[in-house]
């Protein structure tokens, strides 16, 4: 038996957090390719602690919901699930390489494939582009958009803004949009500074973030100036200084996100049969989830 | 009763693979289950129960018995079959500490009570239903037909309700619409807060599916509760949890004893969470505070209650100062009446003309009116006021 377990962070203070980790849970649930699907959390429960022992099976992939490696998969996650002998040079990564390591869980005996965090998967360059064709409703956006990718920043960790700038550098390369940029709350160059930063009409703003919340949805849209207080709402696309600013709001409710997960576990040597081609199907062109 | 289950009897009579048993029965083969023993004895089939004994039965007359005890064999059929792991396997699954499968088992047996009645009695409670209390949950156990159990699950405030007055779900995944919010639209980031919504019912769920909306109202409590029947429950006491937090919970472990008492009485108590406190300040220094009496285990302090104790600690750090306000003994217990009805959530219940309450909104707005000055302080005393 296998199980893919998705670990995330969670809320205690907002339940729209764990919501996409659900959605792609669900979508994944669906196509029967594990066993067992189940998801953990920093700030929910079940605990990182707890959460393998709801699982049954021997085998257990475990995909971070997460944007970037670091303190939480490099330290908390391993910790909290008592991955024996972890040592985050088993990844062999540069900081955006995270593939898998395979260890046992000291508290419940299973075969745990750590994988690396969905944000650093190539394929989330693909969620990217989605995020920018749903906001827009336009299957071949690109000709005469501009795309801003939007990460949090150095402040919290060095490596958040090798993934934005990793993403941003794929996007450049698949020529399709007239404008890339990687845009950052904490550093420059900043998000307030948007419209300034492209030169194209219509510029689609996709941050990448797990979930909507605090910074997604109150920050952003009004440090972009969408909207003087985010209470108000803010129409989408929003014109700023002689732009139309199509705001995505976070990546990770983009329904095609399952599919991440999903090639992180299949990587790491899950037997997901055709399961991504399914998930890969019934993601695309469907509104993202929350929408 | 099935033919297919008669069969799986015999077959694992001559297998000698009945799943269970005692020790000394087990090399003997056979079936020992629920007080069904069943096994070859010399050249014939033996087929006991607490109310019937044959020996020297061929295998026609050996169906016939088998036939006509139906409970016994569509039971074991459940639980062996259906259910899977026998208590063997349970054993082995134990013993590997991995024991998802063995969790669930023991739970769906003791949703009706298999511990403490045989099989006759057993299947009569559950023709009626046979209902147990997991926390706000009510789990109700019946048999349908072949043996086949069925599972309800309620709110306990509506163990008696009419399922026409009920929301009615069968997939375990929509209890998440039921947990995420309290009645009044509140988000309930503990799962084990005593405010579960009521008003609902999950219906006709095999064990599986039992066990997984169990699952998601209150994650993780069967595992926990199934190693501390096992006797081996882990418990990570607060020192220990203190000492692994990094990042910016690093600094819980400067609280000291008595903070971690206030801790465990503001938050772990049944009126706050349902779960039974297990941890103390360590293992030799027990905490006085009431660990709750709930049916499932703590067994460490959990992310609510860490990432609360932060806030704690840094305001722990501040040292009392002396202050002088004024208050008429009716306005200092009136204070006390405001804190304990916040801290006890009653601030809702307090009407709004009741002005006997010290809580009440109108007489807190007279205290702020005439004991506050223009920025808000006390009395007119400043915070930070030497
Ligand atoms: S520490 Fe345990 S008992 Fe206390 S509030 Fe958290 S879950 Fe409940």
């Amino acid at each position: 038996m296998q199980a893919l377990v998705i670990v995330a962070h969670g809320s205690h203070l907002n339940p729209d957090s764990s919501a996409p980790t659900y959605d792609h849970a669900d979508t994944i649930r669906d196509v029967g390719a594990f066993d067992e699907v189940k998801t953990g959390f920093w700030k929910e429960e079940p605990s990182l602690r707890e959460v393998l022992r709801t699982v049954e099976s021997d085998e257990v992939f475990v995909v971070p919901m997460f944007i970037s490696e670091g303190y939480f998969t490099e330290q908390v996650i391993p910790r909290e699930l008592r991955l024996d002998g972890w040592d985050v040079s088993q990844w062999e990564s540069d900081g955006l390489s995270a593939s898998h390591a395979t260890l046992t869980a000291s508290d419940t005996n299973q075969r745990v494939h750590y994988c690396g965090p969905v944000g650093t998967h190539e394929s989330m360059t693909d969620v990217l582009v989605r995020r920018a064709e749903s906001v827009t409703g336009d299957p071949n956006v690109g000709k005469g958009f501009g795309l801003a990718v939007v990460g949090h920043g150095t402040e919290r960790n060095e490596n958040s803004a090798k993934a934005i700038e990793y993403h941003a550098e794929r996007i450049r390369e698949m020529d399709r949009f007239d404008e890339v940029q990687a845009l950052y709350m904490d550093e420059e160059p900043e998000v307030d500074d948007v419209t300034d930063c492209f030169e194209s009409d219509d510029v689609v703003v996709v941050p990448l973030f797990i979930a909507d919340g605090f910074h997604t949805q109150e920050d952003i849209p009004e440090d972009v100036g969408l909207t003087d207080d985010y209470r108000e709402g803010y129409p989408v696309p929003a014109e700023v200084d002689g732009h139309r600013i199509w705001y995505a709001g976070a990546v990770g409710t983009e329904a095609l996100m399952a599919d991440v997960v999903l090639e992180r576990a299949a990587e790491a040597g899950a037997d997901v049969d055709d399961a991504v081609e399914i998930v890969r199907k019934r993601t695309r062109g469907t509104p993202a989830a929350g929408d | 009763m099935r033919a297919g289950q008669l069969d799986a009897l015999v077959e694992a009579v001559e297998d000698g693979n009945g799943g269970d048993g005692d020790d000394d029965e087990r090399g003997a083969g056979g079936v020992d289950f629920d007080g069904l023993r069943a096994n070859r004895d010399g050249d014939g089939f033996r087929f006991r129960t607490p109310h019937t004994e044959r020996t020297g039965l061929s295998e026609a007359e050996f169906r016939e018995v088998a036939e006509s005890n139906p409970w016994f064999v569509s039971n074991w059929y459940y639980w062996t079959r259906e259910v899977g792991l026998g208590e063997r396997g349970e054993q082995e699954a134990a013993t590997r500490h991995h024991d998802g499968a063995s969790a669930r088992h023991t739970f769906l047996r003791w949703a009706e009570n298999a511990d403490d009645y045989g099989v006759p009695e057993r299947y009569e409670a559950l023709a009626e239903g046979v209902s147990r209390e997991w926390g706000q949950l009510c789990v109700t156990a019946t048999v349908a037909d072949h043996g086949e159990r069925r599972y309800h699950l309620r709110h306990v405030a509506d163990a008696d309700a009419d399922l026409s007055s009920l929301d009615v779900y069968t997939d375990p995944l929509e209890a998440r619409s039921i947990v995420t919010y309290d009645e009044r639209g509140r988000y309930r980031p503990l799962k084990t807060a005593p405010t579960l919504r009521d008003g609902w019912a999950f219906t006709d769920l095999d064990g599986r599916s039992l066990v997984d909306t169990v699952d998601v109202v209150y994650p993780a409590t069967i595992p926990n509760w199934y190693r501390e029947r096992e006797g081996r429950l882990d418990v990570s006491h607060w020192d220990e949890t203190a000492e692994r937090q990094t990042g910016i919970y690093d600094v819980v472990d400067e609280l000291d004893e008595e903070a971690v008492e206030w801790i465990a009485e503001s938050c772990c108590v049944d009126s706050q969470c349902l779960k039974r406190r297990m941890w103390d300040k360590d293992e030799e220094s027990e905490l006085d505070a009431d660990r709750g009496d709930g049916v499932f285990p703590c067994r460490e302090p959990c992310s609510l209650v860490v990432a609360a104790a932060r806030k704690w600690t840094t305001l722990e750090r501040e040292e009392s100062r002396t202050y002088e306000f004024e208050l008429t003994p009716s306005e200092k217990e009136q204070v006390e009446d405001i804190i304990d009805a916040v801290a006890e959530g009653r601030t809702d219940e307090i009407r709004e003309a009741d002005v006997y309450e010290g809580a009440n909104r109108y007489r807190a707005r007279f205290l702020r009116a005439k004991r506050f000055d223009d920025e808000g302080n006390l009395s007119g005393t400043p915070t930070d006021g030497e």
